[in-house]
């Protein structure tokens, strides 16, 4: 089965735009509407939150001093010193996007960078640019990053690059393999006959084949992050206390999981629904940015 | 997976008398006898028959060939009898095959691994990948014959020795040892020709066996199957494109297009007397070596030079392209200290010029350093020696100098498809070149490139499709419109033609003389098909082991090939006449040496002799 003709319907679909062929997917638009939602709770969080999310409540805690479970009041109950586990939620969606968007996406830009220069140059950037990435990940990545977090004052953007600095190695590896190889395909050969420089090949020929990978690697890299974010928190170099996030608001309360699951549950859940929805919109996108897997749904 | 049932619904129900003539049909002799195969493949329109109501007979000790080109069912047919169709996209939907007494194409997975091998073995195109890189020969060769039978080890060793021997092949006991990138590609082939007779099974069904491999292999490889077939009696389905292989091969001949039987009889019937227009065409595309004798153009140019000027003295224009003493050496590093231990002599000395207009041919076998002299003409390797192209020294250009020259130089590369970026428009990759150059922008890039469109036979509105929604031939084109849009002086093709059919390759051939006719541009055709290099070329160089052996015009070449290696390759080309005597045996000692060296290797140096007319010979 070679060469199958050309089908009069396949232009009309490449025709339509991006978002236009993405809200076409259900599982896509799912995706997106957990995404706005998210975004929305963190640009407007103070304006939406129903309690001061800093307060601690008396009637927040019950007589012997437990958190309350999820009630009229407390729409998902309170943590460990009365404050309002929902308020705190909201509050902290801001933090874990920023974590999640900026030093995930700086991860990805560094390591896509890195991995394109390294897998097109070859030679002695090759040899540089590599056996660097190998010395960041012979490094323990959360010993780094306490290091690094000890060295500057902990702020919420500093986390953050803290975060890209030990996360861009993994995918750096992954797309240098892949560059290598596109790189010696004939288009690219035929490419360097035309007379193309070197950052028109990157740009325009081996970026848009790495899309999917770096795609896939963003979303999945979303919620890995917003754990290390909470790690870090919990050790005191991350987000500081009072101020909210639910890497922290897991780690604050997670020796207290069987009598208070919720506490855990309910961020864990909201994590688990950000990085689900990433995800879904990236693989949506993967699939409609590739012109070749057009038609096939 | 959708809608079988519109398959089932055009099934024609037969006819009683010919149900009965089909069921009387099949003869004492007649092995394998296949009645209205139907073959299905899910696509996402709904079922698509890719073998439609195919029928034929093969007889004990026959060769059958099934033609066609590239779509016409032919392979499909072949994976159909073995059942060996890829699942769940493809199934047969009706039809039958009895072999011995038997349905085969009605026997359950389990009954029909008894057939494959004991009674129908296959070999495959593609030799490299169909060994098992990481197990010996003797391995996989021991393997097949315990398949059904268990055998003890060294009796099983012992007999796969004798295979071996039986596929010719040099020093067999310590083959049996070797893994497969040990051999080469006609080895290789040798080795799934022995592991599917292991069984001595009654049928081979060869699938393009030789496509892949070079032509003085394939001849051997073709004789070998004919050698096999006159001692063991096995009947043969060789599966082929080539007419030139059908010639050489068949009793019968079945000729298919779009799942369909075109016309199916006795060779010299078919070669001689066509009856279907389809056929007739199929035979008259291929090129045949010797077709052009007592000619000096190639085959469309005009009979006279169009300038008179050119034509009265040719010798006084400056060439194109100059090229002097080019060397190419590849090292192949390894140790702990990543030192050179070995050296690939690609290219070796090979000095040559192509004037304006004209077109030179490298010829050669894979390996020979042919396609390696064309990238270096584009700097896209690292060389040594002294390359001008327009005039232009190219040699250490790097940035906008190196750019200049590739005005002048353009290149079409072997795979039509792998050569243009699978996520780009191809009115954006025609367009990619003058873009580069900075040549045009806006609507006169837009017209610039519907005019390359319609120049090399393609529409303007298809501008806005991508390459995956394009023929093999169409793709070619589209390679040669890019390669055009600089309007160079020379373009490189290398193999430019050889993926296509041959129906295909005969339209590009053409287009190709046309725009030469009409623009006077110089091409460098790099083939390994001698008779696709007779047609096109001016002038020919045959290459072996990176250097020329023999160069002069395309008549000198041809018609008084003086090196030994010429007329070996000439030789070698299968003929697409079925009188030609049928070479009983080929000595198999025809593998090309390896390129790879020790680092103190100096290559020889080959004394050049003219022998008239500019016809060289080296040895």
């Amino acid at each position: 089965m070679s060469a199958v003709e050309v089908s009069p319907a396949a232009p009309v679909a490449a025709q339509r735009g991006v978002l236009g062929r993405l809200i076409r997917r259900p599982l896509a638009v799912f995706g997106l509407v957990v995404i706005a939602i998210a975004v929305f709770a963190a640009v407007f969080g103070p304006w939406i939150v129903p309690h001061d999310p800093y307060e601690q409540f008396f009637e927040g805690l019950s007589l012997e001093g437990a958190p309350l479970p999820p009630d009229a009041q407390f729409w998902f109950g309170t943590d460990l010193v009365g404050r309002d586990l929902f308020s705190r939620l909201i509050y902290g969606a801001r933090t874990s996007l920023i974590i999640g968007i900026v030093a995930n996406g700086l991860a990805v830009f560094t390591g896509s960078v890195v991995g394109i220069c390294a897998g097109y140059f070859r030679g002695w950037v090759e040899t540089i640019l590599m056996r660097f990435t190998d010395l960041m990940m012979a490094f323990p990545a959360l010993l780094l990053a306490i290091v690094l977090a000890a060295i500057f004052t902990p702020s919420l953007w500093i986390v953050a690059m803290v975060i890209a600095m030990v996360n861009w190695v993994q995918i750096a590896r992954v797309i240098y393999t892949e560059t290598r190889s596109l790189a010696e395909r004939d288009f690219i050969d035929a490419e360097r006959a035309m007379g193309a420089g070197h950052m028109r090949i990157m740009l325009r020929h081996i970026l848009p084949h790495q899309l999917s990978t770096i795609i896939v690697w963003a979303t999945l890299g979303i919620a890995t992050t917003v754990l290390l974010e909470a790690t870090l928190s919990f050790l005191g170099i991350g987000v500081q206390p009072p101020i909210p996030s639910w890497g922290n608001i897991i780690f604050e309360n997670q020796t207290y999981f069987t009598s208070a699951p919720w506490l855990v549950f309910i961020p864990g859940a909201a994590i688990l629904l950000l990085a689900l929805a990433f995800n879904l919109v990236g693989d949506a996108l993967r699939d409609i940015l590739d012109p070749t897997q057009q038609g096939h749904h | 997976m959708k809608s079988w049932d519109a398959g089932r619904e055009s099934r024609v129900p037969l006819p009683l008398s010919e149900l009965i003539s089909s069921m009387n049909k099949p003869q004492q002799d007649t092995l394998l006898s296949v009645r209205n195969l139907v073959t299905q493949v899910a696509t996402p329109q709904g079922a698509k028959i890719v073998v439609d109501r195919l029928s034929f007979d093969l007889g004990r000790g026959e060769t059958l060939c099934i033609a066609g080109e590239s779509g016409s069912g032919k392979s499909m047919t072949a994976l159909s009898l073995m059942q060996l169709l890829p699942k769940p996209m493809a199934r047969v939907a009706s039809g039958e095959a009895i072999l011995n007494g038997q349905n085969i194409l009605a026997l359950s997975e389990g009954q029909m691994r008894q057939v494959r091998g004991r009674h129908i073995g296959m070999i495959f195109q593609e030799p490299m990948t169909s060994l098992n890189p990481v197990l010996t020969v003797g391995r996989q060769l021991a393997e097949a014959i315990a398949a059904h039978k268990p055998v003890s080890a060294a009796e099983a060793r012992r007999k796969a020795k004798d295979l071996l021997d039986q596929v010719q092949i040099s020093d067999a006991a310590r083959r049996l040892d070797q893994y497969p990138h040990e051999l080469s590609g006609g080895m290789r082939q040798r080795v799934m020709i022995a592991i599917a007779l292991a069984q001595s099974p009654q049928i081979l069904i060869a699938d393009e066996p030789t496509t892949a491999l070079d032509v003085t292999v394939q001849s051997q490889i073709l004789a070998l199957i004919r050698k096999l077939q006159a001692e063991n009696g096995v009947s043969v389905i060789l599966i082929t494109h080539d007419m030139g292989v059908v010639a050489e091969m068949a009793d019968h001949v079945l000729v298919m297009n779009r799942g369909r039987e075109v016309e199916s009889g006795p060779l010299k019937r078919i070669f001689e007397t066509p009856a279907d227009t389809y056929t007739k065409d199929l035979l008259a595309a291929v090129p045949r070596l010797g077709e052009m004798t007592g000619t000096t153009q190639p085959k469309r140019a005009p009979a006279a030079p169009k300038k008179p000027e050119a034509a009265a003295k040719p010798d006084a224009m400056a060439p194109v392209v100059d090229v002097e003493n080019l060397v190419v050496r590849f090292d192949i590093k390894g140790g702990i200290l990543q030192r050179p231990i070995k050296r690939v002599h690609a290219v070796e000395g090979v000095t040559f010029q192509i004037k304006p207009g004209e077109t030179l041919s490298l010829v050669g076998e894979s390996g020979c350093g042919k396609s390696t002299t064309g990238k270096a003409l584009l700097n896209l390797i690292p060389w040594r020696g002294n390359i001008r192209v327009g005039g232009k020294e190219t040699a250490g250009l790097t940035g906008p100098e190196r750019k200049q020259v590739l005005r002048d130089i353009q290149m079409i590369f072997q795979d039509p498809y792998a050569s243009l970026d699978p996520r780009m428009r191809v009115g954006d990759l025609v367009a990619e070149p003058l873009v580069i150059h900075g040549l045009a922008s806006g609507s006169e890039l837009t017209d610039r490139v519907e005019y390359l469109f319609r120049r090399t036979g393609l529409s303007a509105d298809q501008m806005k499709r991508y390459p995956h929604e394009f023929s093999g031939g169409q793709r070619q084109r589209i390679c040669i419109a890019r390669a055009l849009s600089l309007s160079p002086k020379v373009i490189v093709a290398d193999e430019s033609v050889a993926a296509l059919d041959v129906s295909i390759q005969a339209q590009v051939l053409d287009l190709l003389q046309d725009i030469q006719n009409e623009t006077g541009i110089s091409y460098l055709f790099i083939s390994h098909d001698m008779a696709v290099v007779e047609q096109i070329s001016h002038r020919v160089a045959v290459m072996y082991m990176g250097r020329f052996v023999e160069s002069g015009t395309r008549a000198q070449v041809f018609e008084n090939p003086q090196h030994p290696y010429t007329k070996r390759l000439m030789e070698a080309v299968p003929v697409a006449d079925p009188d030609r005597p049928r070479k009983a045996f080929v000595p198999a000692d025809g593998e090309l040496p390896s390129p790879v060296k020790d680092l103190s290797y100096v290559p020889p140096v080959l004394t050049r002799q003219d022998i008239g007319g500019g016809h060289t010979v080296w040895s």
